[in-house]
């Protein structure tokens, strides 16, 4: 019989029923995992509500609250401020929370908290629409993949870049992870941890319920957004970009899109839109590098 | 006690500085404004040892607080208006979490159309949003209030927020002569907050608001209600206790002249200084005219108002919000339903929209009315007023005008 050893020092309590090959789980387990116990999460309704649990089951080992999907980073800065004024200024206040509670509803709040560098560390973790609530569109969704909120023919127009935006604010460090390289995603974390001031953090989060992949598939396809530049690795510090990994095949889609469901009704028009606006965004960033 | 000259906005913000709240956080909006800018001032000069926080929206400002408080400090946030509707989502939040939060709420009506002036309607869509309502009648009671709804709020058998309303520009902006306590004599009185319930502490973590299920929901509701139907019993203890410390007396509701009276109005907020005017100069008259004032409208105090209405023939409810589909508006309904079974006859007074004036001539009238029905006279349960003349046709261009304007 093959017998598994489970380890169970970790603040993610096992058993989390997130979908299989989720990559949001893979995300929680190493946040929690760098952070530590001195750690208060806030979490809005959502697909990492299942970590905050249901009646009397809570799915982490740390303090938290589940409140409402557009102002965790509120709520944040009200929790960083509460422990400020009792002399706390250990405890790691974290916000995390998914694209639609930040790149739609949430913006306002987190914009805010940027705006006062509100001593907070807030984690996005973009899986590219509303999953919870059966996949519809966010303005994080790419152009031309299908939800059930968009055209059959896929997402007209093109996503949000959050983290432009959080660049203009000029927050104090800011980086994009993905889970194909988990020693980089832990290392941001610490970092933005360690962060005087607002940090954010932008996760990409492979979902095979909601791109239509087997889920077995998750971290390939991380990686492939990867290479083809569909996702950038870079870092935000003291006003300064680094991107971290050049793509190898920057405009290479095929392997990443070809493998998803919600992309199958992908035109060439649309393909070589995406490739074009996926470019773009690389050049944009590296000319911003060097200002 | 040293005696101040101050409108109720400075009223609310001495009122914060007495309970040393420990973070604040703040969204300017008329008539508002002014507690946002001298709490501001207040924390930069060291007077309050807050956290200020300039936040981005009224829903912000109540997250933040909801926050806040969940980490053991008393958070102070005020507003008005459309700034109440925005915080509504996350009002529903502190409640349910039952975080004893005090917030001012200066009254001024919701849009559309815009106005910058004072009713009710603010207010009353949030009098099912489990929060404790209490009305000012005067710029003594918006810093009373404040200390005892603290006091009320944070009873371990209540553990609800309170909403301490007072109306804009009648009270925010009126200079009145004000008894202010002193810092340790109001604090001996409300005391160093406690954490209760739920908090968020990574030494004892809690995950406070997960996803409760049927089996449980309706239950924590029921805690809930108990905890409005103490707050009543609680409201009455802290009230004695308040009069003993300061020698004022504080009461849910105010009584003035009911005990004979045949005709009596209910009022609340600043306008019930002028009924009991207007009750003077009747009672002078001979006529048996009597006043209530609300002030606590959540819980509302059913018990009290039977007692001192119950015998009264005539009784006319003044609201100064519409209640717009409703048998009748949200005080009348509640006075109705209190006197349940009696044989009163209840008449609905609405008026003082937007800021117009509620004179000693609406209570001439209101009162004429009441003692003409008193008389025999039957008409529409529901009467609007002070309307001018011709609510239908407002606002309206001839042809000729319009031409006027095109040229």
């Amino acid at each position: 019989m093959y017998k598994i050893a489970v380890k169970t020092d970790s603040l993610v309590t096992p058993g989390i029923n997130a979908c299989q090959g989720c990559a949001l789980e893979l995300i929680m387990r190493n946040v929690l995992d760098v952070l530590g116990r001195d750690t208060v999460l806030i979490i809005p309704p959502g697909c990492s509500a299942m970590f905050s649990g249901s009646g009397i089951e809570s799915g982490v080992k740390v303090a938290g609250i589940q409140g409402n999907l557009e102002n965790s980073a509120a709520i944040a800065c009200g929790v960083a401020r509460g422990f400020k004024n009792q002399g706390n200024t250990h405890t790691k206040v974290v916000a995390f929370t998914g694209d639609g509670g930040t790149v739609d509803i949430g913006l306002q709040a987190l914009s805010g908290a940027m705006e006062r560098n509100e001593n907070i560390l807030y984690i996005c973790y973009d899986n590219e629409a509303y999953m919870n609530t059966g996949v519809q569109g966010s303005s994080s969704t790419p152009a031309g993949a299908a939800t059930t909120t968009t055209t059959p023919a896929g997402k007209l127009g093109r996503s949000k870049d959050l983290m432009r935006i959080v660049m203009a604010h000029d927050v104090p460090y800011a980086a994009s992870a993905f889970v194909a390289n988990l020693p980089d995603l832990r290392r941001k974390v610490r970092r933005a941890g360690d962060t005087q001031g607002t940090s954010v953090l932008h996760i990409h989060s492979p979902c095979p319920t909601g791109w239509g992949y087997h889920s077995s598939k998750s971290i390939e396809l991380a990686m492939e957004a990867v290479q083809s530049g569909a996702w950038l690795l870079f870092e935000f510090a003291e006003g300064r970009l680094q991107l971290n990994r050049e793509p190898g095949k920057l405009g290479e889609i095929d392997a990443y899109v070809n493998g998803q469901k919600r992309f199958r009704g992908f035109t060439q028009a649309q393909r070589e839109q995406l490739k074009k606006d996926i470019i773009t965004r690389y050049r944009t960033m590296n000319a911003g590098m060097q200002t | 006690m040293p005696v101040k000259m101050l409108d109720g906005n400075g009223a609310a913000v001495e009122a914060v500085r007495l309970v040393r709240p420990g973070v604040i956080a703040a969204y300017p909006i008329t008539p508002q404004s002014s507690i946002a800018e001298h709490l501001a001032d207040e924390v930069a000069g060291g007077r309050i040892k807050a956290e200020y926080i300039r936040v981005e929206s009224e829903h912000s400002a109540m997250s933040v607080c909801l926050g806040a408080q969940l980490t053991g400090v008393r958070a102070v946030t005020a507003t008005s208006s459309v700034g109440l509707a925005l915080m509504h989502e996350v009002c529903g939040m502190t409640s349910g979490c039952r975080l004893p939060m005090v917030m001012h709420v200066v009254n001024r009506s919701l849009a559309a159309p815009w106005s910058l002036w004072c009713d009710h309607s603010d207010t009353m869509a949030e009098r099912d949003s489990g929060w404790l309502q209490f009305y000012a009648g005067t710029v003594q009671d918006v810093l009373d209030l404040y200390l005892a709804g603290i006091r009320i709020s944070e009873h371990p058998d209540v553990l609800t927020p309170s909403m301490i309303c007072q109306d804009g520009f009648f009270l925010s902006h009126s200079m009145q002569k004000v008894d202010v306590p002193e810092d340790s004599a109001a604090f001996g009185f409300v005391g160093q907050y406690r954490r209760q319930n739920m908090y968020l502490d990574p030494e004892d973590p809690i995950f406070v608001n997960d996803l409760t299920p049927t089996d449980d929901y309706g239950e924590m509701r029921y805690q809930q209600m108990v905890g409005f139907r103490n707050a009543a019993a609680v409201a009455e203890e802290v009230f004695a206790e308040f009069q003993r410390r300061f020698g004022r007396r504080l009461e849910t509701v105010r009584p003035y002249m009911l005990e004979d009276a045949e005709v009596a109005v209910v009022t609340m907020g600043s306008m019930s200084g002028t009924a009991r005017y207007v009750v003077d100069q009747l009672r002078a008259q001979g006529i048996r005219a009597g006043a209530l004032q609300i002030v606590m409208y959540r819980p509302f105090p059913a018990g009290a108002v039977a007692r001192v209405l119950g015998q009264i023939p005539v009784i006319g409810v003044v609201d100064r919000s519409a209640g717009l589909g409703a048998v009748c508006p949200p005080t009348c309904t509640e006075v109705a339903a209190a006197l349940r079974g009696k044989a009163n006859e209840i008449r609905s007074f609405i008026g003082g929209l937007a800021g117009r004036d509620i004179s000693n001539h609406s209570f001439e009238r209101i009162f004429a009315d009441l003692l003409a029905i008193r008389a025999g006279k039957r008409d529409t349960h529901c009467q609007w007023f002070d309307l001018r003349a011709n609510p239908m046709d407002i606002r309206v261009l001839s042809g000729e005008e319009d031409a006027e304007c095109i040229k």
